[in-house]
């Protein structure tokens, strides 16, 4: 049984040196990442409804920056930007790194995770509502998201992904990849 | 008579197909679900079935040995019955084990139409003594009662002597002060209800805003909590706002706390009680994995004449407290 308060927070040192590394990387890599999620994932969208137009801030606490996720059918973005140049947004889901990818992966609840203000929603709540609950459907997993990124190497990377997911994953106490499921 | 040994059947909450199949691997005997429409009362965004997703998910039961309710539990419109109606002939056409309605016209419709579709009659109904429950019964067959949570465990097992069907009781998750299936609180700060439109405070009226190190909780532009930064916070319902109301300043109407009668189940066994509901279509599949393993253990335990241990739960429930709510009823 997860307990709230056993959350941990990405390593100070690490997020120190965060702060000065460029964000264009890894905007790069999130605009990959999200188009390859719509496409292995379309039924998203149908849950999403309208509210697939909206600006999303998902902004990790222990980081020192956050994303700026549109999740457009047609023009979908993933954006790494400073909290000072967020922009205009319309939802915003702020927690520890590890409270994110918990909800992605399926280990934390939501409604808990703001019960106990390990999560914080502003904005549009109606957006977040149906954000949470298309991802929660879709049991995504980000090991295979990253290793399908290699396209028609994903075979090959699927189980390094996994096994690399796994190792750092345990060593922070952070869910990087949906382990322990296994529906028929 | 002692109840021990008796194989109480579990009955788990579903809002998307993935949370209905960790319900029913985590060891469901049955779980309940709705359209994703206004039909039942869990219509949030992004949460329910198509058509397509019930099939799916009914067989997938079906397969693992398990049973699906449907759940069409809120009150047609005047006017717009159809959708109503065929939501029931949806639910019977995808071969759902039960419907759970509330609406006397939809059941009078349901056993006309579909007189082989088994008929469980809604919490929203309100049912909660023996003479309206066996009306149920005898005006349109309907199979089993899900008692309204305000009975206590003496008043449930006085409701069984006198009735023929079955009965269904909460016993965990989400509570309401209101007389089930009678409240209109929303209504007066949004324009919409749980019974009409399926949803008590509808996400698109709620707005959370941090102010000066407190969580302010709004509900169609009026506030209706504001908690410190150590605090649990709430759902934004107006039942669980806090109020001035002369000298006092507080939650008036009911505090932010979760049904956890689990320690009661042997009780309820004695008082004859077939079914145990668990609460929760709107939480993630982690609730309902974690929710319904912890309570199938609880009903294997009493089956097998092991002590049931109860309150494992605490950090998954709004408010982080729980209560055993009008089952026991020191709080009144």
């Amino acid at each position: 049984m997860w307990n709230a308060k056993d959350i941990p927070l990405f390593p100070a040192v690490g997020a120190a040196m965060l702060r000065f590394a460029p964000l264009t990387p890894l905007s790069m890599a999130g605009a990959h990442l999200v188009k390859t999620l719509i496409r292995r994932h379309p039924s998203l969208f149908s849950r999403l409804g309208e509210q697939a137009d909206k600006v999303f801030l998902i902004d990790p606490t222990d980081l020192p920056f956050a994303f700026r996720l549109q999740p457009h059918l047609e023009a979908p973005t993933l954006e790494a930007v400073r909290r000072e140049d967020a922009g205009l947004w319309d939802a915003r889901i702020g927690g520890p790194l590890a409270a994110l990818l918990g909800l992605v992966h399926g280990v934390y609840d939501g409604d808990a995770l703001f019960f106990s203000r390990d999560l914080v929603i502003e904005g549009d709540t109606e957006a977040v509502l149906a954000l949470r609950n298309a991802i929660d459907n879709e049991e995504i997993d980000l090991a295979s998201e990253i290793a399908a990124l290699f396209g028609p190497f994903e075979h090959v990377a699927a189980t390094p992904a996994r096994k690399v997911s796994s190792a750092v994953g345990h060593f922070f106490g952070v869910a990087l990849t949906r382990e322990n499921e296994n529906h028929a | 008579m002692s109840a021990r040994g008796k194989k109480l059947e579990l009955v788990c909450p579903a809002g998307t197909p993935a949370a209905f199949r960790a319900a029913i691997d985590a060891g469901a005997h049955t779980v309940y679900c709705g359209f994703n429409d206004e039909t039942n009362a869990r219509n949030f965004p992004g949460l329910n079935f198509s058509t397509e997703e019930l099939a799916t998910s009914v067989a997938y039961a079906h397969k693992k040995g398990a049973h699906a309710l449907v759940a069409i539990n809120t009150f047609p419109r005047a006017g717009a019955v159809e959708l109503w109606h065929k939501r029931v002939d949806d639910a019977a056409k995808v071969g759902a084990d039960a419907v759970i309605l509330a609406d006397i016209g939809l059941l009078d419709y349901a056993s006309k139409k579909h007189p082989n579709l088994r008929l469980h009659l809604s919490v929203q109904a309100a049912a909660a003594n023996a003479d309206a429950i066996s009306f149920y019964a005898r005006a349109f067959g309907v199979k089993r009662v899900v008692l309204p949570r305000v009975l206590t465990v003496q008043e449930i097992a006085a409701v069984n002597r006198d009735i023929e069907i079955e009965t269904e009781v909460f016993i965990f998750g989400g509570l309401c002060v209101m007389a089930e299936g009678r409240c209109s609180l929303s209504s007066y700060a949004t324009g919409k209800s749980p019974n009409m439109n399926g949803a008590c405070s509808p996400a698109s009226h709620v707005e959370y805003r941090e102010e000066d190190d407190e969580l302010v909780s709004r509900l169609g532009g009026f506030a209706i909590h504001r908690v410190g930064a150590k605090e649990a916070a709430p759902y934004p319902t107006l039942c669980k706002g806090c109020f001035e109301a002369g000298e006092y300043k507080g939650h008036v109407f009911e505090d932010p706390s979760s049904l956890d009668a689990g320690a009661l189940i042997p009780q309820l066994a004695e008082a004859g009680v077939t079914a145990l509901k668990i609460e929760g279509r709107q939480r993630s599949r982690s609730y309902t994995e974690a929710v319904v393993r912890n309570f199938r253990k609880a009903v294997d335990d009493y089956a097998a004449g092991r002590p049931v241990v109860g309150g494992a739960l605490r950090d998954l429930t709004e408010g982080q407290t729980t209560t055993a709510g009008s089952y026991r009823k020191t709080w009144r």
